[in-house]
């Protein structure tokens, strides 16, 4: 179910095209395997972004569900920092421009 | 099913395994030190990549991350083997702890090969079948320690009215 919000007419829907290659966000990605609790995994993204326990039980079977979800995104330093949090705390993770 | 790990009111965790489990617990950790420094190839695991299409980003990303990681994951098995039979952990103890165990079940389920098939029942006859018993073991561990620390995250989210 999802809600539609009439955006203001002055906010312009930014273009991919439009946006330099170097400014486009980086986004995390953590994937699906099998040794991984789903339990374990919702804990950790509890404890490394400080979400709620519904948002990481939602990440987790999305991950669980259909392979992977994307659980942050921002600079590529920021995306680094969380996929080596993610890899320190041995989940399958990547990052990627979108 | 059987409770391994119970916090207490104080905020500690008491542990309640038997000695053999314990004596199990902190013979792992030597093991899976000696494979860390070895290059043993299941333990890719342990450093995945960052990137999927990317090998001069992830050779970067290598260079900058991977002494950290290990450094990390040796610090928790040395954590875990100090531990092992103590009857009483703090938070942060027991954090480690999930460090441990997960480092412990990547690589033991790597090497088993396991898949999300692997947790049915245990069949004898299988060649693998005392380590596939010995990771089922760190699972549910890691699974009470979890619970356990889910708990306290809970509490401190939502602490009661006084």
């Amino acid at each position: 179910m999802s809600q539609v919000v009439e955006a203001p007419v002055e906010v312009r829907e930014p273009s991919a095209e439009g946006v330099p290659l170097d400014e486009r966000p980086w986004v995390v990605i953590v994937w699906n395997d099998p040794i991984n609790l789903m339990s374990y995994v919702t804990l950790v993204l509890q404890q490394l972004f400080g979400y709620s326990r519904a948002k990481a039980t939602r990440l987790m079977l999305q991950v669980h569900n259909e392979g992977r979800a994307a659980v942050s995104s921002g600079t590529r330093e920021k995306a680094e920092l969380d996929v080596s949090r993610l890899h320190a705390h041995g989940l399958w993770a990547t990052m990627q421009q979108d | 099913m059987r409770r391994g790990i119970d916090r207490r009111r104080d905020g500690s965790f008491r542990v309640r395994l038997p000695p053999e489990e314990r004596d199990v617990l902190a013979s792992l950790p030597a093991q899976l030190r000696e494979a860390l420094t070895s290059g043993e190839p299941t333990l890719y695991r342990l450093f995945p990549p960052a990137f999927t299409d990317d090998d001069a980003a992830n050779a970067e990303y290598a260079r900058l991350v991977g002494a950290t990681l290990l450094e990390g994951k040796l610090q928790a098995l040395s954590e875990l083997e100090r531990t092992a039979h103590a009857e009483s952990l703090t938070d942060v103890e027991l954090l480690t702890w999930l460090g441990a165990l997960e480092s412990l079940r990547l690589v033991l389920g790597t090497q088993l090969d396991v898949t999300e098939e692997s947790y049915g029942p245990l069949d004898r006859d299988d060649p693998d079948a005392p380590r596939l018993a010995l990771y089922h073991w760190l699972s549910w561990l890691q699974e009470e320690v979890v619970h356990a620390l889910s708990a306290a995250l809970e509490d401190a989210a939502s602490p009661p009215d006084g």
